[in-house]
């Protein structure tokens, strides 16, 4: 990335997350949110999922590719609660970019929020990808924001971005609270035609 | 895109300008703060050196972590994060004159079930809360959508969200719902149709004679899941049942200042020629009680069919997702739901955690007893939803046939308290996620009903229909159903 708030593009190496409908409960179990920070959250990351009947960890692709800053993912990722929780512990553990099949909207949106970009390709380039980063865990896999690509071994493929992510991301207008508290005064007016707001308790 | 919906217009009165990047920025007309979700935007504020800009615009409650016995709620909290999260959003919503419903102001409970309660949630409302089933609120004919950390520091400080509109599909449920079979069918039927990600890019309106038909209660429920078909936000136009549902209750106005608030309501209803970008209908006519099979939402199967092979499914993401819920639940392709183990027996939440959702469970509990070992929990959605019960006496029917009659929160649905799985365990459960390790156990089995089914299969310990209990000379439209051997 260029700078702290304008990210056109992330790499590193990558790790394949296989499976459907990945869900925040499996992400990030609901019993590590009891945190008023989400300091700790890499270490709760798919904290089931990777650990074998004794607690140790298994052969799970997180444990495998330690120091991966790409996730790579299948359809409808991170569906289920609102919990930014989970792209928070995949932040933190390391992960700056994803690309998969679909994503939850929400998640989505969390990522956006943390300036991760989540690129969208079919089933077989992602699963090519996947297959590609078992055989080469030291490969660099690029994600381009601004060209929309990706970039691993000597293939460059395209992927799609959000219009809205794209955007955000590339102009550094993803922390939307500043932008939005700049218009602050317009708030005011659209407040004043709504009839509930002003007559309530 | 759509036209002149409830969406539409909603969304273009709640609009404040357009972002460069295309989104738009929107004010949120309502938002709901909880203990999970809220510290850590509360702490971003602090760093910023922002205020809450709407404070009376913003109520907070606790749910998630509150412990549901009656000893455990006294404070500290024995357990230690769950009171530095409570003390936290004390401390936060004290420090900025934000409304707390605590243990002691006797109004406590699920977010989702005390906003509507209390009459907070109303018609042409944009609703937001750190909680993904913040749809509920589109029973009223609001838009209610769930927003992670980052919105919700969005929403503290400005009183808004960046948004994408959505496309708007109107899905139609027609026809009319036998004894015990409830709202809570209309939305797993419709999730059984339409998929988990169905709703994808889309908010839903529901509509058609069998969500008319429906109470608030009901229309509650239906809502509530929107999240689990995909959907971001789903709601039902406001009519007649909204608002004498809303009339009387604490936070609406009365007298004139009702019916002009009425007015507005009524205004932001979908036109009669609205455009939609998608319209579907759902036949729900005789449509049989429904319960989930597998470990996500859309494996759902009406209690007379018999689980599905993963080859019956077009998609290859649906035979893959069979395929594990086939092994993480322990059953075959073939076999009925009807029989399947039960050791656990949970009722509440944010989906059928209401008054009525404990009165059809009582009906069916009424003169029969727990079958032994089986471990059942009914926590009402909030204390006014407690009193209310206790006043009317199920509290004494749930006591007498074996429940543990609780207090007011989230529960068993995520266990988040102490209410947690155990080992393999299998959950008869209103709730509204079959997620593998949702109830806090990752090799606990869920398997969702509606309320009146929870309260069957904790008498029979085992997958059971209802209706057996509920009407003696039943009609007898679900074929393939086992009598019950009494």
């Amino acid at each position: 990335m260029s700078d702290d708030q304008h990210i056109t593009d992330v790499s590193g190496t990558g790790v394949p997350i296989p499976g459907d409908d990945v869900d925040t409960d499996q992400i990030l179990p609901a019993r590590f949110m009891k945190e008023v920070t989400f300091d700790n959250m890499a270490d709760y990351l798919f904290y089931d999922v990777r650990r074998d009947e004794d607690g140790e960890f298994n052969d799970h692709p997180l444990n495998r590719f330690d120091g991966a800053s790409i996730a790579v993912v299948n359809s409808n990722f991170g569906c289920g609660s609102s919990r930014e929780h989970a792209p928070q512990a995949m932040m933190r553990w390391g992960v700056d970019g994803v690309v998969g099949e679909s994503y939850a909207e929400i998640f989505r949106d969390n990522c956006k929020s943390l300036g991760i970009p989540a690129a969208t390709a079919d089933h077989e380039t992602v699963t090519e990808l996947q297959s590609w980063i078992e055989d080469n865990p030291d490969g660099d896999i690029h994600i381009d924001v601004e060209s929309e690509t990706v970039t691993y071994g000597d293939r460059t493929i395209d992927v799609e971005i959000d219009d809205a992510m794209q955007e955000a991301l590339t102009e550094g207008i993803w922390d939307t609270t500043a932008l939005m508290y700049s218009n602050m005064s317009k708030v005011e007016s659209t407040v004043d035609g709504l009839p509930y707001v002003e007559s309530d308790d | 895109m759509s036209e002149g919906t409830l969406y539409d217009k909603v969304w273009e009165k709640h609009k404040v300008t357009e972002l460069p990047n295309g989104q738009d920025q929107l004010f949120v007309g309502l938002h709901l703060v909880h203990e999970v979700t809220s510290p850590q935007a509360f702490a971003m504020l602090e760093e910023r050196d922002l205020d809450v800009a709407f404070p009376d615009r913003t109520y907070a409650t606790t749910d998630h972590i509150a412990p549901t016995e009656a000893e455990k709620r006294e404070r500290p909290l024995t357990d230690g994060e769950a009171e530095e999260m409570l003390s936290a959003l004390e401390r936060n919503t004290a420090d900025n004159g934000i409304t707390f419903f605590g243990f002691e102001s006797g109004k406590q409970g699920i977010t989702h079930v005390v906003a509507p309660e209390l009459g907070l949630s109303q018609p042409g409302m944009t609703v937001a809360c750190g909680d993904s089933h913040t749809a509920t609120h589109g029973a009223f004919g609001s838009i209610g959508v769930g927003i992670g950390t980052s919105q919700i520091r969005d929403v503290l400080a400005t009183g808004c969200i960046a948004a994408d509109k959505q496309n708007v599909r109107r899905i139609d449920v027609e026809g009319s719902l036998g004894e015990g079979v409830y709202a809570k069918d209309i939305i797993l039927k419709i999730i059984q149709e339409l998929g988990v990600d169905g709703g994808v890019g889309h908010v839903y309106e529901y509509g058609g004679s069998a969500i008319e038909a429906l109470d608030m209660e009901g229309r509650l429920a239906v809502c509530n899941m929107s999240i689990e078909g995909g959907a971001r936000a789903g709601y039902i136009n406001p009519d007649e049942t909204t608002y004498e549902y809303l009339r009387g209750r604490e936070y609406v106005p009365e007298g004139d200042a009702f019916e002009e608030r009425k007015a507005y309501w009524e205004s932001i209803a979908s036109d009669e020629d609205a455009d939609y970008d998608d319209v579907v209908t759902i036949d729900a006519d005789g449509i049989d009680p429904l319960v989930t099979w597998g470990i996500n939402p859309g494996q759902v199967i009406e209690i007379g069919e018999t689980i599905p092979a993963p080859e019956s499914f077009d998609a290859r993401t649906d035979r893959e997702a069979a395929e594990k819920a086939l092994e993480h639940m322990e059953i075959e392709p073939g076999q009925s739901m009807l029989g399947y183990d039960v050791d656990v027996a949970f009722l509440g939440t944010c989906t059928n955690g209401r008054v009525s959702d404990f009165e059809e469970a009582a009906k069916v509990l009424e003169g029969n007893t727990v079958e032994e070992g089986v471990r059942a929990l009914a926590v009402p959605g909030s204390e006014t939803v407690r009193e209310e019960c206790e006043r009317r006496g199920l509290d004494q029917t749930f006591i007498e046939a074996g429940f543990q009659w609780r207090r007011a929160g989230c529960s068993m649905c995520l266990a988040m308290n102490d209410d947690a799985l155990e080992g393999d365990e299998v959950c008869a459960s209103s709730s509204n996620r079959n997620f593998v390790g949702r109830q806090g156990s990752k090799d606990g089995r869920t398997v969702l009903m509606s309320p009146a089914m929870v309260a069957a299969a904790a008498v029979e310990g085992e997958v059971a229909d209802a209706r057996e209990y509920l009407d003696d000379d039943r009609s007898g439209t679900a074929g393939g159903v086992e009598e019950v051997a009494d």
